[in-house]
């Protein structure tokens, strides 16, 4: 027994996960400080995969929210919008729902398909993994806010430009994602893109002209995607 | 309208390179050559980014479940919990005394039976999601559980639990023998006779759509002028015509009261014709509460209502003699749900000399089965692809000369040389598992093929296009039916463009609302070849009537100008020309706005089929029995390419969707508790980026004048041959033969161990 945490460690430890520890906690800390020990455990797999680990921050002062509606500032694309809206309603809920900012998409609604993709702090998040309470004070930036209105980010540029997509459904997500990757990448090759959007699905099959669009992005160039025999 | 006159006569070239053929066929007066081989383009053909590309890729297109109105509603659907029983009591007044809930409906009554976990019981609708789903868990239902069946072996056993209604779970055998004058006897001789014989069983999992966007809509509610009551839907779908029927019947409705609109939609599949039941429910609850109402589906009700692909199990026995396929004896059921109906599809490519098919389907207590992307076919060509190279091993032929053998269409010989070129078939290993392929290591590469078919060259319908010409040179094309992702909008316009001669960047096309001229369904790949006639016969009437009223403004008769490139001009002084944008501001305060109906398919044609060829570059680690795709070439024809880069799209779309038909996807459900296990997309394994092999896409151009534009469909064709090109490629690498999706590690392995060690 000696691997295994003393009772009431353990016991701190599923606090420390619980749905319930979620709601009384403070900002996104509380999200992101469980990242770590999950992300870490894979840590060693490979060298080339590049996992972006938010970095931990300890549990601060617990803060009760609700029950009830609660007045909720979030920093979106830069300027501040208050809502009010209960504890429980995620990020995503509360940019499609309450705030018509319907770039991120709703599909699974559980982390497991990255179409309701953003960036919080500098970090890649899945928006309905995220309370809308715990994002308070955090800069998050959306679809929306990648280009001003009426012009295209190169990386929704080289995405059209490739047919990096059909239905779209799945391609907001994939457009932040590779966005934060160029961000973040001096040196984006085909496999750290394939590595970036392993977090995305894309049911209609377009990962490969994602590639090629993400790889377009990065040079800036031009020229038709490599996946197609040139006519 | 006038009767129209069909005595002009073209003669059209048809075919590919290196296989023409001239045939004639009969025109109206009024309209314009079909494209063929001779025909110049100065669009079709090429790669052009789809006209909504920026819209999807910046996430501005709105899309169904997009949609929101200042005090819209949000609907959830209570769901029955047990697989199977009847209902006893639904007790919505506990969801109805939560504050913020506007309406409930009951989509079942006591006494009603419930066949399947998820199965809709009733719906609620409150002022946010968060509140809609308390209301939902607040209605209580009590059910008379029945004891059920969920997988076929369990369902068709005797004495199993009635699934739905009646005393068998399994419908009446259908059985097909071909060619018709065959008797049962003649089929076991031959069988008996054969050189190279194949008997084996085969399964095929049940595979849901999963599209990404969910089923249902958005329902407002408004007042015409004169007070009557009117309904705006947006709705996600693959019908918007269907989706509109749908509402006018259940809510007893006029057509000119109800408008559905999708202009954007998340793929389908299949899975979205008609009025589904949120939709409904949301236009009923809009209805009852007042206000708009939004009902989409979350991911666990899309596995478990959305539909899904049947599974199969086939028993096979078939049979080569002298290089040529002799009998193909075939007997498959599978399940489709508790409404039944799961038929294969795998007599169509190849000439089979005498075969006997037996089907049937056995009702389960699961979700109702809806077509899936060539409904029947990739579960069909799993199974044939794999018996026709284990004939073609048995007889110590190469496969691809085997089926070449047994395939009478000339474009797929065509094919076949172009993916054996990308490919390298060379490389091949000559012996299951053996050879420099395959190599000496734990890794073991191989080639595998497969073929498909389609032949949809869409119909007339009543499909018709309005086109609008302003004086400010834009141009745009009107057609209610739906993009579902694979580019409908932009090969209407390039086809419009190209017959009217404006330049592209004029067009515009709006799609998906109901009060345009009607358009098809997207099902059976029948929108491209259906809508691009429609988009060229109309263009080419608005060019008439365009010319014709500017005509008069320049002082030369209408019929000797003509517009290309651009420019209009003087058809016999050619220098005397006008740019498109100084010819159009001659319209002044007019526009022209023309409405016109496709035209027919003509029966002088090339082909009746498409073709499609895939082959398969596999690795196969066979001490962990996984399975990686390392290369897929892929050619597929389907008439006249409009658009190379959404051609491609569709082709590259139609692999990795069988790569995971083939590899991962698998509905699993709890015989014992009749639930579905893995109602998600972590569990509901589809491929993502890491699994991605090199797709090398093959657009191959044939000219099949079938209809004015020589356009065929494309969707289905290319989700066909993957599987099985897969699995040959697993023998190729391994020397086993896996026979039953997906193939997972653990039936490599299990097929690696029966055969005696891994290596
Ligand atoms: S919707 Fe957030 S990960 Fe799927
Ligand atoms: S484009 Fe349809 S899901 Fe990716």
């Amino acid at each position: 027994m000696t691997d295994s945490p003393a009772n009431d460690e353990r016991e701190d430890l599923q606090n420390a996960f619980s749905r319930r520890r979620f709601l009384q906690t403070l900002g996104a800390a509380a999200a992101v400080s469980a990242a770590p020990a999950i992300a870490n455990a894979n840590a060693k797999t490979s060298e080339a995969e590049k996992i972006t680990i938010p970095p931990a921050t300890p549990l601060g002062e617990v803060k009760n929210f609700g029950p009830g509606e609660v007045d909720v500032k979030l920093k979106i694309n830069g300027i501040v919008r208050t809502l009010r809206i209960e504890p429980r309603v995620t990020l995503l809920d509360a940019l499609r729902d309450r705030l018509d900012m319907t770039g991120a998409k709703k599909v699974c609604d559980r982390g497991g398909c990255g179409a309701c993709t953003i960036i919080m702090n500098g970090n890649l998040m899945y928006s309905c993994m995220l309370l809308a309470v715990e994002c308070q004070g955090a800069e998050i930036e959306t679809i929306e806010g990648i280009a001003p209105e009426g012009e295209f980010s190169t990386v929704s540029s080289a995405f059209a430009k490739c047919d990096a997509l059909q239905c779209g459904f799945c391609t907001p997500g994939f457009v932040m994602t590779i966005t934060h990757h160029l961000r973040n990448e001096k040196n984006p090759t085909m496999e750290s893109v394939k590595q970036s959007c392993r977090g995305n699905l894309c049911r209609c099959g377009t990962y490969n002209r994602i590639f090629d669009a993400a790889l377009l992005a990065a040079t800036g160039g031009a020229g038709l995607p490599n996946t197609t025999e040139k006519k | 309208m006038t009767k129209k006159n069909y005595d002009r006569e073209e003669t059209l070239k048809l075919g590919f390179a290196g296989n023409v053929v001239e045939k004639k066929v009969k025109l109206a007066d009024d309209q314009a050559k079909p494209w063929d081989l001779d025909t110049k383009f100065q669009y079709a053909g090429k790669h052009i980014p789809r006209f909504d590309g920026l819209a999807k890729a910046s996430g501005r297109a709105k899309y169904s479940y997009d949609m929101n109105f200042p005090g819209m509603l949000h609907a959830r659907i209570v769901r029955a919990n047990i697989p199977n029983g009847k209902i006893t009591d639904i007790d919505v007044s506990g969801a109805e005394a939560i504050p913020g809930v506007k309406a409930t409906m009951l989509l079942k009554k006591v006494g009603d039976r419930v066949r399947f976990d998820g199965e809709g019981v009733a719906a609620v609708c409150a002022t946010n999601l968060e509140i809609a789903e308390d209301a939902m868990r607040a209605v209580v239902v009590t059910y008379e559980k029945m004891a059920h069946a969920v997988i076929v072996d369990d369902a068709s056993k005797d004495g199993a639990p009635i699934v739905d209604k009646g005393d068998t779970n399994k419908s009446p055998e259908s059985v097909n023998i071909n060619p018709r004058e065959v008797s049962e006897d003649e089929i076991n001789k031959r069988f008996a006779a054969a050189d190279a014989k194949v008997e084996a069983t085969y399964r095929t999992q049940v595979q849901t759509h999963s599209a990404l966007e969910t089923h249902g809509g958005v329902a407002k509610w408004d007042k015409d002028s004169s007070g009557n009551p009117t309904l705006t839907v947006w709705a996600s779908t693959q019908g918007s015509f269907s989706v509109l029927d749908g509402l006018c019947g259940n809510l007893k409705l006029d057509r000119s009261q109800v408008e559905v609109i999708c202009e954007y939609m998340g793929g389908g599949f299949g899975a979205k014709f008609g009025a589904d039941q949120p939709t409904l429910v949301a236009a009923n609850l809009a209805k009852k509460a007042g206000a708009p109402v939004k009902c989409m589906l979350n991911r666990k009700e899309e596995h478990l209502a959305g539909g899904n692909r049947p599974d199969s199990i086939h028993h096979v026995r078939a049979g080569a003699t002298d290089g040529k396929i002799v009998v193909f004896d075939v007997t498959n059921y599978g399940t489709g749900g508790y409404t039944g109906g799961a038929g294969a599809r795998n007599i169509m490519i190849y000439d089979m000399g005498a075969s006997r098919k037996v089907e049937y389907a056995v009702k389960t207590n699961c979700g109702p089965a809806t077509a899936m992307r060539a409904p029947g076919h990739p579960q069909g060509s799993f199974v044939l692809e794999q018996v026709v190279d284990e004939l073609a091993e048995k007889l110590n032929m190469d496969p691809i000369e085997f089926r070449l053998k047994n395939d009478r269409y000339p474009m797929r010989k065509a094919q076949y040389e172009k993916a054996m070129e990308l490919i390298d078939w060379s490389r091949r290993n000559k012996k299951g598992g053996e050879g420099a392929l395959a190599g000496t290591g734990p890794k073991k590469r191989g080639l595998g093929v497969g073929a498909s078919t389609w032949g949809q060259n869409g119909n007339r319908d009543g499909t018709a296009m309005a086109v609008i010409i302003n004086a400010d040179g834009g141009v745009e094309v009107r057609n209610g039916c739906q993009d579902i992702g694979t580019g409908t909008r932009t090969i209407i316009g390039i086809c419009a463009a190209e017959a009217l001669g404006c330049p592209l960047e004029n067009m515009k096309v709006r799609l998906g609302h109901t009060r345009d001229p009607y358009g098809p369904a997207s099902g059976g790949s029948v929108t491209a070849p259906t809508v691009t006639a429609a988009a060229k016969d109309a263009g080419h009437a608005a060019k008439l009537a365009f010319l014709d009223k500017i005509s008069k403004k320049l002082s030369v008769d209408a019929a000797k100008l003509d517009i290309s490139l651009g420019k209009v001009f003087v058809k016999d002084d050619p220098a005397k020309s006008w740019n498109w944008h100084d010819a159009c501001k001659l319209l002044g305060v007019e526009t022209v706005e023309v409405t016109k109906e496709r035209s027919d398919n003509f029966r002088a044609n090339f082909s009746g089929q498409v073709g499609g060829v895939q082959i398969a570059e596999v690795e196969v680690d066979t001490e962990t029995g996984v399975v990686r795709v390392i290369k897929v070439v892929a050619v597929h024809d389907a008439g006249l390419v409009i658009d190379r880069l959404t051609f491609e799209s569709q082709i590259l779309g139609g692999v990795i969707q069988g790569m995971s038909f083939a590899l991962f996807e698998n509905r699993v459900m709890d015989r014992k508790s009749g639930k579905m296990l893995n109602n998600n997309l972590e569990s509901y394994k589809i491929p993502g980026s890491l699994d991605m092999p090199e797709i090398v896409t093959v657009a191959f151009d044939i000219s099949n004048g079938h209809n004015s534009a020589g356009v065929a469909g494309l969707g289905e064709p290319t989700v066909i041959p993957t599987a099985g090109a897969i699995a040959n490629a697993i023998a190729n690498a391994t020397g086993v033969r896996v026979r039953s999706l997906p193939m997972t590690p653990d039936k490599v392995l299990a097929a690696l161990a029966a055969k005696g060690g891994s290596r």
